[in-house]
C-alpha cells in the first residue's frame, strides 16, 4: 500500500510539474541575433517616428509597415522613404524568424508574426494608422 | 524466471504515463509567452515604459 501511494504521488508530481513547466515556458528573446535586430530597429525608429505621427506610414496586418500616404512625407524624406520602410520590414521579417528559430521552433514564425501584429497595433500611439479589414484605420 | 511484482508493474506503468507527458510540453504554441516576448521587444524598440502605449506626441515635448 505504502509503495503504491509513493509511486502514485510520483506520477502526480511529474504530471503537475510538466504543466507548470508549460506555463512558465517563456520565449527567449535575449539571444545575440535577436538583440542585434532589435537594436537596429530601435535605432531606425527615431527616423520612422515622425512618419508614424504624420500618417505617412502605417502598421500592416502582417506585422510589417507600409507607406500609407506619400504626400504626408516631407519632400526631403521622400526619396529615402521606400528604402527606409523596406529596411524596417527586412528587420521585422528577420525578427519573427529568429525568435522562432532561436527557441527551437522555426515553424512558429507565422504565429509569432501574428502575435506581434496585434501587439504593435495595441501599443501604437493614438493618431497612428493601422490596417484592419482591408483598410487603414486611425487609432 | 522471476515473477514481476506489483511494485515493478507500477513502476513500468508510471514510466508509460510519464514519458508522453514529458514530450507533450513543447507541442503547443505558447501564446501567452509569445505575447510577453513581443511586448518586451516592442517596449525596447519604441522606448516605452513597460505597460504603456506611446507617450504624448513628441511634437509637444522637446526633441530628445
Amino acid at each position: 500500500m505504502k509503495k503504491f501511494i509513493s509511486i502514485l504521488s510520483l506520477i502526480c508530481i511529474t504530471l503537475l510539474s510538466s504543466s507548470w513547466v508549460n506555463a512558465a515556458a517563456d520565449l527567449d528573446v535575449n539571444t545575440p541575433a535577436i538583440s542585434a535586430i532589435k537594436n537596429s530597429m530601435q535605432t531606425r525608429h527615431a527616423q520612422l517616428n515622425p512618419h508614424y505621427n504624420s500618417g505617412a506610414i502605417g502598421l500592416t496586418a502582417d506585422g510589417l509597415i507600409a507607406v500609407r500616404d506619400t504626400t504626408a512625407v516631407p519632400l526631403k524624406d521622400r526619396g529615402g522613404i521606400n528604402s527606409l520602410v523596406a529596411a524596417e520590414n527586412g528587420d521585422r521579417n528577420a525578427l519573427y524568424k529568429e525568435i522562432a528559430a532561436g527557441n527551437g521552433h522555426p515553424e512558429w514564425a507565422g504565429e509569432i508574426r501574428s502575435t506581434f501584429a496585434s501587439r504593435w497595433v495595441d501599443k501604437a500611439q493614438s493618431g497612428w494608422y493601422y490596417q484592419s479589414a482591408g483598410g487603414w484605420v486611425k487609432k | 524466471m522471476k515473477k514481476i511484482g506489483m511494485t515493478s508493474m507500477l513502476t513500468i506503468a508510471a514510466l508509460i504515463v510519464l514519458i508522453p507527458a514529458c514530450v507533450t510540453i513543447n507541442i503547443y504554441f505558447p501564446a501567452a509567452a509569445a505575447e510577453k516576448a513581443a511586448d518586451k521587444i516592442i517596449d525596447d524598440v519604441w522606448q516605452l515604459k513597460p505597460g504603456e502605449t506611446m507617450p504624448v506626441k513628441p511634437s509637444a515635448l522637446p526633441e530628445k
